[in-house]
């Protein structure tokens, strides 16, 4: 018979405390609720709402709450070309959105400008806004960009939230 | 009534202005030669004829040619089922057409496009502003001496543009390539 090792927190063992770091209770909270701001502009638009749907289920990584609100979205997901006349309402709704906030350039398009070496169109999102996760692709398959969500997941992971916080608040540290 | 019949008609009623139609693919294209009777000529297609569908209006950079524009007006009858072109030339230094919006409604986007993108204006147009690029735009991008990257241009807190990167392009395809490799696109020089 099998046994299953207890790996996970267990109230029998550990009474009703957890240990951890502040840093990464905090950061598990904020990689496992990444709200996204679809910036949908063009046909990768349309993989971003395959993501979302039931087969590929976006949702699984606590990503499946569009906002088509700046101020409740923590990551903006770039999907699609950034033509010049619309950058600078791409870059107005990115400032608007609240901090802690993440940027995917998901697509050729968005990374680089892709196919469209031309007068119209910006030559990559990386131009106005700063870009987290780049998703190659034209357009990406939902895989990709599910993964590109792990990557920004294991970066969210990493950041120094305290000692952010202590910079932006000096009060914060320790005495 | 045929396209054939509606562009005889055309000619029989404007005698020396309206050419005699040429046939591409079954398709018949008539030209006219004083843009300035654009108004009445396509003003009779629509009523006498039932030319009541506008298509397409488009235009041709003829650059380094005299006269530079031709003006292209896609005509079609759902009464009839039949479809006309009709053409006419506009110099560089006119620049200017009158409008068929007070024909056809539709008229209006397509002429702002026309302006918007090769510069030609368009007389009577009730609304002519740029339609694509924004109000500041201090270029017409689709003139063959406007450069594919694009230009420099700063119009703050609306919109900046940058040439885009070429690298040694434009990248060409190449037709009739026996496979992929030979027909992929690639920096090309026209060999004269």
């Amino acid at each position: 018979m099998q046994q299953n090792t207890e790996i996970g927190y267990n109230s029998k063992i550990e009474g009703e405390v957890v240990v951890t770091k502040l840093d990464s209770a905090l950061n598990w909270f904020r990689k496992n609720s990444l709200w996204p701001m679809p910036m949908g502009l063009a046909c990768c638009a349309i993989e971003l709402m395959a993501a979302g749907a039931s087969r590929f289920d976006i949702a699984r990584f606590g990503s499946e709450v569009m906002r088509f609100s700046p101020r409740q979205s923590d990551l903006m997901i770039v999907a699609g070309t950034v033509t010049y006349k619309m950058a600078m309402a791409v870059r107005r709704i990115y400032d608007q959105m609240a901090e802690p906030k993440w940027v995917i350039a998901m697509g050729a398009c968005a990374s680089t400008g892709g196919m469209y070496r031309s007068y119209s169109v910006l030559q990559g999102v990386d131009n106005i806004v700063p870009v987290d996760v780049y998703v190659a692709g034209c357009p990406p398959r939902p895989e990709a960009l599910l993964d590109a969500l792990i990557k920004m997941q294991k970066k969210v992971e990493t950041e120094p939230v305290f000692a952010d916080l202590a910079i932006a608040a000096p009060f914060l540290k320790k005495s | 009534m045929t396209s054939l019949e509606s562009a005889q008609r055309l000619q029989a009623q404007f005698l020396n202005l309206v050419s005699n139609p040429s046939e591409f693919r079954g398709e018949l294209t008539v030209a006219l030669a004083d843009a300035e009777q654009i108004s009445e000529v396509c003003g009779f297609a629509k009523k006498t004829l039932g030319f009541d569908y506008l298509v397409d209006i488009s235009s041709v950079d003829n650059y380094g040619d005299d006269p530079r524009w031709t003006v292209v007006y896609e005509l079609a009858s759902l009464i009839h089922g039949c479809h006309l072109r009709l053409k006419t030339s506009v110099g560089e230094e006119k620049s200017e057409l009158p409008t068929v919006t007070n024909i056809w409604k539709t008229a209006d986007w397509h002429e702002r496009e026309i302006y918007d993108m090769m510069g030609i204006r368009f007389r009577g147009h009730p609304d002519l502003r740029r339609i694509l690029m924004w109000d500041g735009y201090p270029y017409f991008p689709l003139r063959k001496d406007f450069p594919l990257a694009g230009k420099p241009t700063e119009l703050p807190d609306v919109a900046f543009t940058k040439p885009a990167p070429l690298e040694g392009g434009p990248f060409v395809t190449a037709a009739g390539g026996k496979d992929s490799v030979a027909r992929e696109p690639r920096v090309r020089t026209t060999e004269i």
